[in-house]
């Protein structure tokens, strides 16, 4: 009985995505076709990299609202490097990855000295840098990029799609973060019991810097492979990126109460919505309908976190 | 010499804002030794804590000698590093990580830049078993009982290496058996060389272990004495000072007819078959031991939760009371147990936590009337004798007493006839204490019905006109005033009698 709810409570997720994809794929049998998975993964690289990210943010009970807009920047800011032809494509990826530590340094810096909630500070950032971006760009897309940055976005690496070993990457090291450093253990410790941690002798605001930073970097990454996918810096892309990322944080188990997540979730939670998405597509379900489907998924999962909190109470 | 004192603090003197908490106290800690600190609430034992694991930081002049080296402490972390180790009363574990994650936060093994979960594994586990505490080192803390996570708390004392462990009332919340593992394991720390300085209520636990006593009254030190040269009564005068009838100036009420009556209340898990009547300018006392169900019972009175059977009468008349709104339509006050998680709005003025249950009284065609909520607070910082700077300080900024006092003037404002006060002087210092007893008997005085549920015995003997007593959810006795004695109220909260039979 125990065993049996700790295995709902750890796996629920992943058995809710089990169950979807074999429903899609006996309603659209060309679903489980190896080029539309390798679509979705590709769809939701970016989703779950930002989603990493923001994860360790949300179990310090902090938010970033600003994800997408972060990403336009830095896309916008790659992409410019990108269009001198003899400018290899690394020099733009460590360019947008720079402008992602920038943003997150500044969020986490405020955020920590001037005890400001996270919810305002980090939505007056997403307004400045989606204004930063249209400026830089006077509103129009960056495009006719060099070939060495597109292969960061569109190639492949070892036969692999160059987004698909992204996610690879970042959800290893996220997990080692979280699971196998101090960092996770202190982002945990944070969001558990703030004063315990100030008496366990952690130092907050370093850490707080450092959880903020980290989530820049993912949003600077992700900036870039979108841009480098789509062969095109637009200041106006990834609107509403952050709500997706957030969603499958939350779907995956990420508490919004603070204190506990796990980038496996993370990754199941964005699966959830990548498979949700396609899924929907490609049975002809309208978008409208698919943005409803999503926020009653979202809501559901987060009533089912609480009624794990409290029946523990 | 040298050697023989561990901690010699003297001088010790403390003041927040309009109180002085501590005025030039000493402590000085044998090594090795169990040193208990006694003193009512308020007395200044938490602050004196506070100034020995960094909180709390003593004016110019005191000084505090650690292992005959004087201690300036920045933060509770220094503190520990230092050898001082604290296990507060409310306990702070996270409750999301493991025991092996809680002991070693902030001094995790690392291999590289990796965690060594295995080696911290083993090291906890070690520790635990060493110390004869039987929970696994993986558990999450949120599955651990009271007394184990108040164990785990030790074991994480312990590996700091201290040199000087201070219990804050370490058995508040544990069992008969616990208790006694606990002074096993105290002992062991003794053997040890550890001292420690335990903070308790309890007197027997005092003498069962305790090597020295200090007591501290009103913010004073009174005396350091070996255990054995004091009794139970040497040791309440100590820490009392005064006879009760300083404290308790109950003014003569006029009682009159019935005002709240209930008859057979029952919520079986809490209640059951409570009877009792209230009247008119009477003061009932409810004493019981923790979990008797005396606030459980107030909560249904009030509509909070519901009673399964029974009935409320007020004025003679029978009435449903379905939640607190009913309650309060019904001319009922509730002060509750915790005033700050569920009494005030501690991040609101004084002047809105005032007006909140009465607001409709301030508002005209739909708008509030500022002025008029002015004058009117103005009135009752001045009728409660509410020390603030101004109606709009922050109520969390104000000292327990004043905190006290601004939640039973929202309830005046409302005019109620059945004042239900829970705890009303925990945690406020003697000068607030004796205030807040002062305006009980004066609304007594106007015809209101007051009942008052205490943990504090010498209260409800000075305060009530009749006590009614529970164990284990129900009621033992009702006694008047007369009757009311001290070894009567132990006996009848314990459950020893039997002899009552209902109204």
């Amino acid at each position: 009985m125990g065993k049996l709810k700790t295995f709902y409570q750890k796996y629920g997720m992943l058995l809710v995505l089990v169950a979807m994809v074999i429903i899609i794929s006996i309603l659209e049998p060309n679903f489980m076709q190896v080029t539309n998975l390798m679509n979705v993964l590709k769809q939701i690289s970016v989703y779950a990299i930002i989603g990493y990210g923001v994860t360790f943010i949300i179990i310090t009970t902090g938010i970033d609202l600003g994800l997408g807009a972060y990403m336009a920047l830095a896309g916008v800011i790659a992409a410019y490097i990108a269009q001198s032809a003899s400018t290899p494509g690394v020099v733009s990826v460590l360019a947008g990855a720079a402008t992602g530590i920038v943003i997150g340094l500044v969020n986490g810096l405020i955020i920590s000295i001037s005890k400001i909630p996270p919810f305002i500070v980090t939505l007056g950032m997403t307004t400045i840098t989606r204004g930063m971006a249209l400026l830089l760009t006077d509103g129009k897309p960056v495009s006719r990029l060099n070939e060495s940055f597109r292969w960061w976005g569109g190639g492949r690496f070892l036969g692999i799609p160059t987004p698909i070993v992204w996610l690879i990457v970042i959800t290893f090291i996220s997990w080692v973060l979280l699971d196998h450093m101090k960092f996770g253990r202190y982002t945990r410790a944070i969001g558990g019991n703030e004063k315990a941690a100030v008496i366990s002798g952690i130092n907050i605001m370093k850490y707080k810097v450092l959880i903020y930073t980290f989530s820049g970097l993912c949003c600077g990454l992700a900036g870039v492979i979108l841009a480098a996918r789509v062969a095109s810096g637009s200041p106006s892309a990834a609107q509403g990126y952050e709500l997706d990322a957030i969603a499958g944080s939350v779907i995956g188990g990420t508490s919004m109460m603070g204190g506990t997540g796990s980038i496996f979730g993370v990754f199941i939670g964005a699966m959830v919505i990548g498979v949700l998405n396609s899924g929907l597509n490609m049975l002809g379900v309208s978008s409208y309908w698919q943005d409803i489907v999503k926020g009653v998924i979202i809501i559901a999962a987060v009533i089912v976190d609480e009624r794990k909190k409290r029946a523990k109470i | 010499m040298a050697d023989e004192y561990i901690l010699k603090a003297d001088n010790i003197t403390v003041q927040f804002p309009g109180v002085k908490a501590l005025d030039n106290v000493q402590l000085h800690i044998r090594k090795g030794t169990v040193h208990a600190l006694m003193g009512e609430n308020g007395a200044g034992k938490s602050t004196l804590m506070k100034c020995l694991i960094g909180i709390n930081h003593p004016d110019e002049g005191g000084t505090i000698l650690f292992k005959g080296e004087n201690l300036k402490l920045s933060s509770p972390h220094d503190a520990l590093s230092r050898g001082i180790a604290m296990i507060h009363q409310e306990l702070s574990p996270i409750p999301e990580m493991t025991v092996t994650e809680n002991i070693y936060l902030g001094r995790e093994t690392m291999n590289g830049p990796f965690v060594n979960r295995k080696a911290d594994i083993a090291r906890t586990r070690a520790l635990l078993e060493r110390l004869n505490i039987r929970v696994s080192a993986t558990e999450q803390m949120k599955n651990l009982s009271m007394a184990n996570t108040q164990m785990v708390e030790i074991a994480k004392a312990i590996s700091y290496d201290a040199d000087l462990v201070i219990m804050d009332e370490p058995t508040s919340a544990i069992t008969e058996v616990e208790v006694k593992h606990l002074f096993q394991m105290i002992e062991n720390m003794k053997a040890q060389g550890i001292s420690i300085i335990y903070i308790t209520h309890k007197m027997d636990e005092v003498f069962a272990i305790a090597d020295d006593i200090t007591v501290l009254r009103d913010g004073q030190f009174i005396a350091t004495m070996p255990a054995a040269e004091l009794d139970k009564d040497k040791l309440i005068n100590l820490m009392v000072g005064r006879t009760l009838t300083d404290i308790f100036q109950k003014k003569k009420a006029e009682i009159g007819e019935p005002i709240l009556s209930i008859r057979n209340f029952t919520r079986k898990k809490e209640f059951r078959n409570v009877s009792f009547d209230v009247h008119r300018g009477e003061i009932v006392g409810m004493a019981g031991l923790m979990g008797a169900g005396r606030s459980e019972l107030m909560m249904s009175l009030f509509g909070v939760t519901k009673h399964e059977t029974g009935e409320v009468y007020l004025h003679g008349k029978k009435v449903e009371i379905r939640s607190p709104k009913d309650a309060i339509q019904h001319k009922m006050a509730f002060l509750t147990e915790d005033r700050k998680l569920t009494g005030l709005y501690l991040i609101l003025s004084v002047q809105e936590n005032i007006t909140m249950a009465s607001i409709d009284q301030f508002c005209g065609n739909g708008l509030i009337q500022h002025r008029k909520i002015k004058e009117t607070c103005e009135t009752e910082i001045g009728k409660f004798n509410i020390r603030t700077p101004s109606i709009n300080q922050r109520v969390e900024l104000l000292s327990g007493g004043n905190q006290q006092k601004v939640l039973l003037s929202r309830w005046m404002l409302t005019d109620p006839d059945v004042l239900i006060l829970d705890e009303p002087t925990r945690g406020i210092d003697i000068g607030a204490k004796s205030e807040i007893y002062r305006l009980m008997s004066d609304l007594a005085q106007q015809g209101k019905a007051i009942i008052m549920i205490s943990s504090e015995l010498p209260e409800i003997i000075g305060l009530s006109d009749r006590v009614v007593v529970m164990h284990e959810g129900k009621v033992t006795g009702i006694l008047d005033a007369a009757e009311a004695t001290q070894e009567r109220l132990l006996s009848y909260a314990a459950g020893e009698s039997d002899d009552y039979r209902g109204m």
